[in-house]
């Protein structure tokens, strides 16, 4: 028993292993070929993440990248491909930021409801494609591009002009932006967990309280899904829907329910930046929806592989912004090495779960074999 | 002359298991070769090893006399040995030209493909082996058998002079069976040696000139025809004593558990696929519904199971109104059902066999407790069911995709049992798999019958509806259009009932 866990264990790591090993040498090349020292490039950028305000950073990063993550890997286990995470974060950060700089509540109150409004409005907005899919027959990666354009050129575009604050919203200026929060409404930092176990965080840097929510969501993610007959329904349903249907479960509203709870998560992406900064911006951080589908890709749709996968990817982004300033080589080449990460990792996973396929068979095939072949 | 095929001492293990053990088989050029056994008796294996798709650890393989090693289908192919798969592996948005040059396309300059001198060659070897299929339909549009067709003419396109059909009649209705055994007889006229394996033996028996019989792994024998019975082939396959299906005394009770009444289900363009059916079955009874298939038995069955609304009529489970309620309550009710495609229907395939042994119940005690799923409970059903039911497997931790077709079936009917359901809905039970699991099938639905259980069974299998069935309705185009006893039955009158036959025989007769 033990031994057939370690060796699904050891299955089970093997991919991801191999495709960060093999981004590692491809990107080397690289590197190589541009004239760039690839041992110095690395050296830097681990160097820079051993510190502790990097780390912070990468964590900081990585808390949207893994309900982004985990936001498409509600989808995908449903498979169902909902590429419009992007639009959903973005509609649900500027309404809620909206929403949350017209009431005055006591804190905890305030900042529930603005996760709440966030949550309903990205949850709302994806049910929709799902509606949309299980009425009209639409897909839902069709649907969910149009809605991105509808967010990103549309809605979000019109409201920024509408909801804009009068006057200077930011100790900088120049910048514009919604009515700022009022601080009862925003998450505190969580430093001082963190400090606990290390020294003082300098540099002003605040880990974001959002990385709690996120820790909730992946934990709630995984006991929903593998400890409740809804979440079977729903692996059940994305596996197999004819089988699933006929054993009582309707496809078409696992398809709504699916599409809703991934918006749900999704509407959580932008409350990283809306907790720390209060507003929503002209330009706020973007694109952490369809890296989210990558970070799904990578950790498997599974909990804990999408925070590592989270993880890895909050570095790259992170610790490469040193190459710059080091001259080691082009910041570009994290780019690189996510996408060679993302390709190798899908052949490993294919190419991993070939062997399983093979061992099992030869191991039901043996069984089989109970009674001794006759002797003719 | 040499024979088309030799093997000798064909040798194949996988890891614990002997797939081949010693393997010999003559084929001669020109012939129907048929291959007999269970599943895992070894003929899948033996054919890849034929086909080049895996290499034998010893033995040795002639074809047309010359001692070959073969690594590659590619390399089979070239010897002239093709493969017609079970499981079509067609372009459906293709036409049937497009579909067999593919891979083999004949080519202009300037890497254009010459689809006049495609069309040609594919006309050529139309007419040389007598199959007629035209050339532009898109293959999505094509029936089952015409899709078989067109398989059989890519391989011919390559210049196979060697066949080998991979349970060809296991996805055809009988009508399309009869065709394809002309084509076959064709091609053997035309000269083409053909390897045919199947485990159904009444056709084994129609088509083949040679039989040889496997059984774990080792070659039994071979056969002609002529020399044996379908009784006597059967038990070369299982090696000891043939089980038949046979009902035992009538266990039938006054007590109606599944009522349809005035049933009506509406197909394309509102033509009824089902119409008018009326039919109860009692606690402890089997009623068995004959009938070839597309006479609106999928419906029907859909419809009592909850996934086709009925526009008319009633279904009444124990007692109950259930005609529009949803599967899931069904299921809660009492109604277990064995679908006729486990892969589409009845498993998860890459899931595990515990999480399998739940599907359709997952409600239900022991597999859950309100809201939260048991794996506690969910692994003990499994292990009960494995053990009960005898479903061959090292442990459930497998998933469903590892084991045997007879295997699988026997699973999902071991977790439909074990639920203890009041109703059976059994859509062919025992199609596609081999003698032995479906005796095990068979002994136990008799056995839930004795306790009380009502079964619908749909088959085309017409002496396990004979054997089983306390009643047969006979089911033609959506209607139920007679109701005969089974014990004054023969497999021959129950196909004129089926055909329609025998009713214009009555009313000509009744008339005169």
């Amino acid at each position: 028993m033990t031994e057939r866990l370690t060796h699904r264990l050891m299955l089970a790591s093997a991919a991801p292993i191999a495709a960060v090993v093999i981004a590692v040498v491809l990107s080397s090349i690289v590197l190589l070929i541009s004239g760039s020292n690839p041992l110095a490039a690395y050296a830097d950028m681990l160097q820079h993440a051993s510190k502790l305000e990097t780390q912070v950073d990468i964590l900081n990063r990585a808390t949207p990248l893994y309900l982004s993550g985990v936001a498409a890997a509600i989808g995908f286990r449903m498979n169902l491909f909902n590429i419009g995470v992007e639009g959903q974060y973005l509609l649900a950060f500027i309404v809620a930021a909206h929403l949350g700089a017209q009431v005055e509540l006591p804190s905890v109150l305030h900042v529930a409801f603005i996760l709440v409004i966030a949550m309903a409005v990205g949850g709302a907005f994806s049910g929709a494609a799902g509606v949309l899919k299980v009425t009209r027959g639409v897909n839902e990666v069709i649907s969910t591009i149009m809605l991105n354009a509808v967010v990103i050129s549309g809605l979000a575009a019109w409201w920024i002009v509408e909801w804009q604050a009068g006057g200077e919203i930011s100790a900088t200026g120049g910048r514009v932006g919604t009515e700022p929060i009022a601080e009862s409404g925003l998450l505190p930092d969580i430093n001082s967990w963190l400090e606990v176990f290390t020294r003082e965080i300098g540099l002003g840097k605040k880990l974001t309280g959002m990385m709690v929510v996120a820790l909730v969501v992946g934990v709630v993610y995984h006991v929903i899904l593998n400890r409740t007959v809804f979440g079977f329904d729903l692996r059940s349903s994305g596996a197999n829907p004819t089988a699933s249907h006929v054993g009582g479960v309707s496809p078409k509203r696992m398809v709504v329910i699916a599409m809703t709870l991934s918006g749900m998560v999704a509407g959580l992406v932008g409350m990283t930046e809306l907790m720390d900064t209060g507003y929503y911006p002209s330009n706020p951080i973007s694109l952490l929806g369809f890296t989210g589908i990558a970070v799904a890709l990578l950790g498997r749709n599974h909990p804990a592989g999408v925070a590592v996968a989270a993880l890895i990817f909050g570095f790259l982004d992170v610790s490469s912004g040193i190459l710059q300033i080091s001259g080691a080589a082009s910041r570009e080449i994290v780019e690189i090495m996510k996408g060679v990460i993302i390709l190798t990792a899908v052949i490993a996973y294919e190419v991993v779960r070939r062997i399983r396929e093979r061992e099992e068979a030869a191991a039901a095939a043996a069984a089989m074999a109970t009674s001794p072949a006759a002797t003719p | 002359m040499a024979s088309a095929i030799e093997l000798t001492g064909i040798t194949k293990r996988f890891p614990g298991v002997v797939a081949n053990d010693d393997i010999h088989l003559e084929v001669a050029e020109g012939e129907i070769h048929a291959i007999c056994g269970e599943n895992g008796a070894g003929k899948s294996t033996l054919m890849k090893i034929l086909y080049g798709m895996q290499p034998p650890d010893s033995g040795t393989i002639r074809i047309q006399g010359d001692e070959v090693e073969l690594h590659s289908p590619a390399q089979a192919i070239e010897l002239g040995i093709g493969m017609v798969h079970q499981h079509f592996m067609l372009a459906d948005q293709l036409t049937v030209l497009e579909n067999v040059i593919l891979g083999a396309e004949p080519m202009r300059s300037l890497g254009r493909i010459d689809f006049q001198a495609g069309r040609e060659h594919l006309d050529e070897v139309g007419r040389a082996y007598g199959l007629d299929i035209n050339a532009d339909d898109l293959v999505e549009t094509l029936e089952v058998g015409e899709r078989q067709r067109v398989e059989i003419i890519k391989v011919l396109y390559r210049g196979a002079k060697i066949l080998i059909l991979d349970e060809p009649t296991a996805v055809l209705v009988p009508q399309e069976v009869d065709e394809l055994f002309r084509n076959i007889r064709e091609l053997k006229a035309s000269g083409a040696t053909i390897l045919f394996i199947d485990h159904k033996l009444d056709e084994v028996l129609e088509i083949a000139d040679t039989i040889t019989v496997l059984r774990q792994g080792r070659t039994v024998g071979t056969v002609k025809p002529d020399e044996v019975t379908a009784h006597d082939l059967a038990e070369m396959m299982i090696g000891s004593e043939l089980p038949v299906p046979d009902a035992g005394a009538s266990t039938v009770t006054e007590e109606v558990a599944l009522e349809l009444s005035g049933l009506r289900v509406a197909g394309e363009g509102d033509r009824a696929v089902v119409d008018d059916v009326t039919l109860s079955v009692h606690r402890g009874e089997i009623v068995g519904i004959a009938g070839v298939e597309g006479n609106g038995q999928a419906e029907l069955v859909n419809a009592i199971i909850g996934i086709q609304d009925p526009d008319q009529g009633v279904i009444t489970l124990l007692g109950r109104d259930i005609t529009h309620v949803s599967v899931r309550h069904r299921r809660e009710m009492g109604l277990g059902y064995v679908p006729q495609d486990r892969h589409r229907d009845g498993l998860l395939l890459g899931f595990t066999l515990w999480e399998n042994a739940a599907l359709g119940h997952q409600t239900e005690k022991p597999y859950s407790r309100g809201p939260w799923l048991s794996r506690l409970g969910m692994r003990g059903r499994a292990n009960r069911i494995k053990e009960d039911f005898d479903v061959r497997t090292p442990h459930i931790e497998v998933s469903a995709h590892a084991l045997s077709g007879g295997n699988q079936q026997k699973l999902i009917v071991g977790r439909e049992m074990v639920a203890d359901p009041a109703v059976l809905i059994a859509n062919h039970p025992t199609r596609g798999i081999d003698v032995g699991a479906q005796a095990a099938v068979w002994d136990d639905i008799r056995e839930a019958r004795s306790r009380g259980l009502a079964t619908l069974l749909v088959s085309a299998d017409l002496d396990e509806l004979i054997g089983l069935s306390d009643t047969i309705v006979v089911m033609l185009r959506g209607r139920l259009v007679a109701r005969l006893d089974p014990n004054d039955i023969t497999p021959r009158d129950l196909g004129a009932y089926m055909t329609g036959a025998a009713l214009e025989a009555e009313r000509t007769g009744g008339s005169s």
